[in-house]
């Protein structure tokens, strides 16, 4: 059981939550995620580690109410606990001065972004943040990106905040701008990541994704989270989340995502009740 | 239920004290009643309802008291088998319990799925006297008799703990290898920590065999016996990334045990692998098992909703996924097996039990790819047929594929049961613990030491995927070296 330290709600949709945690707060780097369950006969589900405190003893999630589970746990409160919370999972990003680093972060995936961003930047490199959402409620953590970065450029899909558009076209702004980018790292909506791949390939910009897979265990151990990296299947939870961006099969991701629609739409009627 | 003959009144047993052997071979094997298949695929209630008081006691007279019990050396703990059957066939089934927990600390587990027929029942004198190990002693089904009899008696004794020695045993993964060892150097005074990646104990015994064949709560009633001998279990603690092994030492541990299993899934390697609808054993058997997928929407956890299912695979595991897919409502299940029945891996109960249940063999055949809709999911998969040529380095008979023999199945589910591999966790954030070409840690066998000081290991990490009693019985020899180990301090 682990205490909940704080929760707020940053839009409607999206909240965070500090959770008490010493021993992955220690351990936690940059790229890593948990697994957590709210309720005895309740899911396992992954979620990234937004940020932390080795010193204080915490973790800080940042979380998207999509379906049952994540709206489960955005009904819980400071004070409550978390029934089961393991971590850290996954392979922390590899951290390098390589020169100047793009990152992206789309809707809630900013909130993972930021780490990486911090970590990136205490390396040494130039920092350039994209943020990207739907419209301005969707655009989070501004100033905390700000705070990691160099530089912060704002997209939304309407233009209700920063240029109207995607977060690619910022990259291409970027570039025409004649920036010499040496490494593109993107977290976000699985299209998001595909379009990021596709606009950086054309460029020979490496780039890294952090996927979002369906996952269960989060240790290898069940296979519910592979996917097709450089036509060799891999295990996000221990082989990632991380990959090389160009050698990822995005569309056959999305498709394994859309997996249980059927039951989670469900699963989310019946909590309406 | 079906009425199973009970043989002659136990009461008319207890009179004739002294049986020839001759008669003794006269009486018949005593049958479990069970759910009728029927019914029990609409559940997933356990399957055999274990033998009656009478049953048990006239199947331990069937017992000869050899001197030389070949059923001893054909377990792989030895358990004083006809010891503990005479106690049985005597009503004292205290001592009965006793006799096995002397080499077995979980009897109902090993009871319900050892391969017997493949261990102490092979050797069994009645059953070769009578031309079949079916028609052997049912050691196994009288070991779960007096295990579950224990259990209907209330909590059971913790066994004595020696003197706090101050010394610290970490213990990793706890499946049947850590929870033997759990128990035994803790009986030594030594404190115990198991750590477990998963938010529940058992590993396999709780993730992967399923509740109709291994009842749950008699996993966590031994946990809970090891809770009361002072075992501390922290869950969700995934040994290598929470903490290294070394740090574990670095804490103050003296000692660590890795059991960590071969919780690996294999994949075939063929078209159409990531395809929606497709399931390694583990990720179907851990959705319905450990999170118990099959009371969704009660539960949180989906699992497909299948129709038609084809099983990949000949072993435990495959039948278990067969079996759980009917239970889950599929209407048909075909198991895809590349070799012929006798070559299955399988313990002969549960291909029995396959059977009942309408599980559809389709054997000496191998699936070549799996073939999508245009949306992702599974439509049919291409199997082509086999016949048995050479043998090969196993001894079995290899199987060939029979050219233009190809067709279509056409299924929606497909779960790949082929096998499992050593989970690499530990060995990859441990590079001083040596492992060979599988990924298995390499240990020496008359201690189950490692090549790294004050490490220990044993189970499906060093086995390979294995059996429960396998695992337990390299438990068994580890813990006895870690205690000389801390008692000594040599290595
Ligand atoms: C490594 C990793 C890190 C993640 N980090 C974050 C994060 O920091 N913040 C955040 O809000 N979300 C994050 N996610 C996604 C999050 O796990 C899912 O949104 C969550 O599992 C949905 O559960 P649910 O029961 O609320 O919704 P469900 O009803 O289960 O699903 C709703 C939608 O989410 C998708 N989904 C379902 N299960 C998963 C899953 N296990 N992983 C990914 N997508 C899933 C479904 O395709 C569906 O469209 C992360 C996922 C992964 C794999
Ligand atoms: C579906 C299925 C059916 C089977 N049926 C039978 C049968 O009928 N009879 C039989 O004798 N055998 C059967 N087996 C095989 C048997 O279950 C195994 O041989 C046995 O469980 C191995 O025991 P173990 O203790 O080595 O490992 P496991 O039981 O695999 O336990 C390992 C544990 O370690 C945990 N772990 C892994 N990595 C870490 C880490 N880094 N940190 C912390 N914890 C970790 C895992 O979560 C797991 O709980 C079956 C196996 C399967 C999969
Ligand atoms: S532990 Fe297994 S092999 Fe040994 S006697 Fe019991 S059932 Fe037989
Ligand atoms: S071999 Fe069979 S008959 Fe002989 S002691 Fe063992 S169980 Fe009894
Ligand atoms: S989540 Fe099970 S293997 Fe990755």
């Amino acid at each position: 059981m682990n205490r909940i330290i704080e929760k707020e709600f940053i839009t409607p949709e999206v909240f965070r939550m500090r959770i008490e945690a010493p021993e992955i707060a220690a351990k936690r780097k940059a790229g890593q995620f948990i697994i957590l369950r709210v309720a005895e006969e309740g899911e396992r589900i992954p979620l990234t580690i937004a940020d932390g405190s080795a010193g204080e003893g915490w973790i800080e999630l940042v979380v998207q109410i999509v379906g049952k589970t994540t709206k489960l746990l955005s009904m819980l409160e400071a004070g409550g606990s978390i029934l089961d919370l393991v971590g850290p999972l996954g392979k922390p990003t590899h951290i390098e001065n390589v020169g100047t680093v793009v990152v992206v972060g789309g809707g809630v995936g900013i909130a993972p972004a930021h780490p990486i961003a911090q970590a990136m930047k205490k390396a040494g490199n130039r920092v350039i943040s994209i943020l990207g959402g739907r419209n301005r409620d969707l655009v989070i953590m501004e100033k905390q990106m700000k705070a990691a970065s160099d530089r912060v450029m704002i997209t939304t899909d309407d233009g209700s905040y920063g240029m109207k558009g995607l977060v690619t076209d910022a990259i291409q702004k970027l570039i025409d701008e004649g920036l010499k980018i040496n490494l593109v790292v993107a977290v976000g909506p699985p299209i998001m990541m595909k379009f990021v791949s596709l606009l950086t390939k054309k460029y020979e910009i490496p780039t890294l994704v952090s996927l979002n897979t369906i996952m269960v265990d989060g240790t290898g151990m069940c296979g519910a989270c592979r996917v097709s990296v450089g036509s060799k299947t891999k295990f996000v939870c221990v082989d990632g989340p991380e990959f090389d961006a160009h050698q990822v099969d995005f569309d056959g991701m999305m498709q394994r995502q859309k997996m249980y629609q059927v039951q989670e739409k469900e699963a989310m009627e019946n909590l309406k009740k | 239920m079906k009425e199973v003959p009970a043989g002659p009144a136990a009461a008319e047993m207890e009179e004739k004290k002294n049986l020839t052997p001759k008669e003794r071979l006269q009486i018949p094997t005593q049958v479990m009643r069970e759910q009728e298949p029927g019914e029990r695929i609409r559940n997933v209630k356990e399957v055999p309802f274990g033998y009656t008081d009478d049953q048990a006691k006239i199947e331990a007279s069937r017992c000869l008291q050899c001197k030389k019990a070949p059923c001893v050396a054909g377990c792989p703990v030895s358990i004083d088998i006809p010891a503990f059957i005479k106690y049985i066939h005597e009503g004292d089934y205290k001592n009965a319990v006793h006799t096995i927990k002397n080499t077995n600390i979980l009897p109902a587990i090993c009871g319900r799925v050892c391969p017997q027929e493949e261990q102490c029942q092979k050797g069994c004198v009645v059953g070769k006297s009578l031309g079949g190990t079916d028609k052997a002693v049912q050691i196994g089904k009288l070991e779960r008799f007096v295990a579950d009899w224990e259990m209907s008696q209330g909590k059971a004794d913790p066994p004595a703990i020696k003197p706090a020695t101050g010394k610290r045993v970490a213990i990793v993964g706890s499946g049947p290898a850590g929870l033997t060892v759990a128990a035994d150097v803790r009986r030594e005074g030594h404190e115990v920590t198991v750590f477990e990646a998963l938010h529940k104990p058992g590993g396999v015994l709780i993730y992967g065999i399923p509740e109709f064949r291994l009842p749950k709560a008699i996993v966590m009633r031994e946990v809970e016996n090891l809770k009361a001998m002072g075992v501390e279990m922290k869950y969700n603690m995934v040994i290598g990334n929470i903490h290294s092994v070394d740090e574990l030492f670095a804490a103050g541990y003296d000692a660590a045990f890795v059991a960590t299993g071969a919780g690996l899934p294999m994949f075939m390697r063929i078209d159409g692998e990531n395809l929606n609808g497709v399931y390694s054993a583990n990720e179907f058997l851990t959705r319905a098992n450990l999170m118990k997928a099959y009371s969704f929407p009660a539960t949180d956890t989906p699992i497909a909703r299948s129709k038609n299912v084809a099983v990949f695979g000949g072993g435990n595991v495959a039948m278990d996924s067969a079996r759980t897919a009917l239970r889950l409502g599929a209407e048909n299940v075909y198991l895809v097996y590349r070799r012929s029945k006798t070559e299955m891996p399988a313990r002969i109960e549960e291909v029995h039990h396959a059977e009942q249940e309408g599980v559809q063999f389709l054997l000496l055949q191998n699936p070549l790819r799996i073939v999508g809709d245009d949306k992702g999911w599974v439509k049919q998969v291409e199997c082509i047929k086999m016949e048995l040529g050479e043998p090969d380095d196993s001894g079995r008979r290899r199987p060939v594929p029979i050219e233009g023999s190809e067709y279509m199945l056409e299924v929606d589910t497909c779960i790949v049961a082929i096998g499992n591999s050593s989970n690499p966790l530990i060995p990859d954030t441990t590079p001083d613990i040596e492992t060979n070409k599988w990924g298995n840690i390499i240990v020496q066998e008359a201690t189950m030491k490692t090549s790294k000081k004050g490490v220990f290991a044993g189970g499906d990490i060093v086995l390979g995927a294995a059996t429960v009693i396998l695992a337990m019985g390299q438990g068994r020899i580890a813990a006895a070296a870690i205690n000389e180990y801390l008692a000594t301090g040599k290595w």
